[in-house]
């Protein structure tokens, strides 16, 4: 059986392509069971950066023609961005897909959860099975041996990872928001996803207000009231649009006395800028403006690809051992057939001997431990061919020899 | 035999001080290497202290330089709790270059042999200078806390890029932790000192200049104590004070034992 893949992903097809090839998950399970059909294997992964398909069949060259079909069904458009592999290749693509190595961020920890998925969903059988699993081994080695997942990726995962830095663990830190942007929100949904409370929300439209509480929690605010509430709250976080500072040094420095030296972090998210960047010169007050946090992103992105090089060596070594499976398939049923046929022979022996049931359970011992130190090393010289790709060579030669039948 | 322990747990120190600042360079496996070497050369130092125990009549490391391995062991014994964990690694940059320094000053002074023989009663000497040098371990890790502490609040003001790359404990755990260790290390300081003043009452003798530099030190620690829990004194100022403090350890460590062991 040869693995087929055939997809498109964001390296050569535009977002707007992509979307119309997205399938959810009812649509992917449906389909894989499709391409499956009575004797094949399929599986669809399908994120917001690829949709693949992976099919597992006697016939490579009907599979690929399946899948093609079936991804142009949902988009016409996609003929040129597809791209088609097999074997070796299309297993070493899913293993670099499953460690991130194939992500626009690299590294990403989604995409181990969506493979994780599309094996669920997937018509899988022997081969496709085994694959993923895998992949997912690969994936999850790749990010325990590596950094390559450690650092944040944008940069509101890395206003809250510098909060992480004054505060350790952002369990119970309350955060005082002011403007409810876009930006902000991403920000906030950052923090609250580490345990950050929020406490205050302020906004020059107080509906805005209120509707970030609702979601997020916390209490609604004016504008004017931001200073005063400094000394309860560990973290601000601002994106407004006013051209003016939203916090001034001083009206920060009021309120560190009633803090009682406990840090303080603002993040400034908004421009032109909302802090007074001599808030930054303060004891126990650390400021972040959109271009600090910028120049911290671009440095943890530059780690992350200096450690997908060791990644893409742990992946490289795990599809190879996939491929020596693989390989080894085609000489299984000749060993199966030559296992089986030595046990014929000699239980039928055993049977003519006529022995005693003391004298059979001895003969039974020995003839099985001389059968099985007898076909060891032909077992293991056979896989060892098979991983060389002389597998089929050596199967056809035991075959012959011993005059075996099996299904090839 | 004790010789022959000592060499391996410097080889250990050492390679772990190098480790470290690979760690620092580039985190990964060199963090791994340090702290199996800090591992390592505890077990073998501690072996070697189980040595001088056995092989000696009384308090084996009464001298100058029999405290200094003592003290050593305490330091990296108490910097095992916090080193293991990764974000806790750089510590060892600064707490395992001064264990190989020390260690080796102590080998320099004769405390690593079985020879040394003291006068004092050994339940007063396990009592004064275990009490005093576990207190010393304390604030000496303290130190490297404060130190950390400082260099990663710069770091922090200073916008570095690689702040996410190269990690450090959070600032208010390196602040907490500082603190905590000097809650400990300072009744264990006070309890020696005391014994220390209850046997000098008892047998007579004068008070001489390292018992002047040690009230101070306690005087320090006691007051960033006090300044904490009533003044609120966090952060930077505080972690100035501990490493004030810790020159003081240092005077009290290095300057003036001579005198306090030959009285």
């Amino acid at each position: 059986m040869s693995v087929v893949l055939v997809g498109i992903s964001h390296h050569q097809a535009p977002v707007e392509l992509r979307e119309r090839a997205a399938l959810d998950p009812e649509r992917a399970r449906e389909l894989a069971r499709r391409l499956a059909g009575e004797r094949g294997e399929a599986v669809c992964l399908s994120t917001c950066n690829r949709t693949e398909l992976y099919l597992a069949e006697d016939s490579p060259d009907e599979a690929e023609r399946k899948a093609e079909a079936a991804l142009l069904a949902l988009e016409e458009e996609l003929g040129p961005s597809l791209y088609r592999l097999r074997d070796e290749a299309a297993a070493l693509h899913l293993f670099r897909v499953a460690a991130g190595l194939d992500s626009m961020v690299p590294g990403e920890g989604e995409i181990l959860g969506q493979v994780r998925g599309a094996h669920h969903l997937g018509a899988t059988g022997p081969i496709l099975d085994r694959l993923f699993r895998d992949a997912l081994h690969a994936g999850k080695k790749a990010r325990t041996e590596t950094a390559i997942g450690e650092s944040p990726a944008s940069v509101s995962s890395a206003a809250a990872a510098l909060a992480e830095q004054v505060f350790g663990e952002l369990g119970g830190r309350s955060v005082l928001v002011v403007g409810a942007g876009e930006a902000g929100e991403l920000a906030i949904k950052s923090l609250a996803a580490r345990g950050a409370v929020i406490a205050f929300v302020a906004n020059r439209t107080p509906e805005r207000a209120q509707e970030l509480t609702r979601r997020y929690g916390g209490t609604p605010l004016s504008l004017d009231r931001v200073a005063g509430n400094l000394e309860h709250v560990d973290v601000v976080l601002s994106s407004t649009s006013s051209p003016d500072w939203m916090l001034s040094r001083a009206e920060v420095e009021r309120a560190l006395h009633a803090r009682r030296g406990r840090p303080l972090f603002l993040i400034d998210l908004a421009v032109p800028r909302d802090l007074d960047p001599a808030i930054h010169e303060l004891d126990g007050c650390y400021l972040y403006d959109i271009d600090d946090l910028e120049a911290v992103v671009a440095e943890t992105l530059a780690g992350r690809r200096r450690e997908a090089e060791r990644a893409e060596s742990i992946v490289d070594a795990e599809a190879e051992r996939f491929r020596e499976w693989q390989a080894s398939l085609d000489v299984v049923p000749a060993i199966a057939s030559l296992r089986a046929r030595a046990e014929e022979i000699r239980t039928a022996e055993l049977d003519r001997a006529k022995l005693s049931g003391a004298e059979r359970r001895a003969a039974e011992s020995v003839t099985a431990a001389v059968l099985n130190k007898l076909l060891h090393l032909p077992t293991i010289r056979m896989k060892q061919a098979a991983a060389a790709a002389d597998g089929v060579i050596y199967a056809d030669a035991v075959r012959h020899l011993f005059g075996l039948e099996d299904e090839r | 035999m004790a010789e022959f322990l000592f060499w391996p747990a410097l080889l250990a120190y050492g390679e772990a001080a190098v480790a470290y600042f690979g760690e620092a360079r580039q985190p990964g496996r060199a963090g791994w290497a340090a702290t199996w070497g800090v591992r390592i050369g505890w077990l073998v130092q501690t072996a070697l202290l189980g040595v001088q125990a056995a092989r000696s009549d009384g308090f084996p490391w009464s001298t100058w330089g029999g405290s200094l391995n003592l003290f050593v062991w305490l330091v990296v014994g108490a910097y095992l709790i916090w080193g293991c964990r990764p974000r806790y690694r750089l510590l060892g940059l600064a707490v395992l270059p001064l264990a190989v320094v020390l260690f080796a000053l102590a080998r320099i002074g004769g405390g690593t042999g079985t020879e040394g023989q003291s006068h004092y009663s050994n339940l007063f000497l396990v009592l004064h200078v275990g009490l005093v040098l576990a207190a010393f371990a304390g604030f000496t890790l303290a130190a490297g806390l404060s130190a950390l502490y400082l260099w990663q609040e710069r770091r922090l003001k200073r916008h570095e890029r690689s702040i996410l790359r190269v990690r450090a404990p959070a600032l208010a755990k390196l602040d907490d932790v500082a603190a905590r260790t000097i809650a400990f290390a300072l009744p264990a300081l006070t309890f020696g000192i005391a014994v220390g003043i209850v046997r000098l009452e008892d047998r007579g003798g004068g008070y001489d200049a390292l018992m002047a530099v040690t009230v101070l030190t306690w005087a320090v620690y006691a007051g960033y104590l006090a300044l904490r829990h009533f003044a609120g004194w966090r952060g930077r100022r505080a972690a100035y004070l501990v490493l004030a403090g810790f020159a003081l350890v240092v005077v009290v460590r290095l300057a003036l034992p001579v005198t306090h062991f030959a009285a």
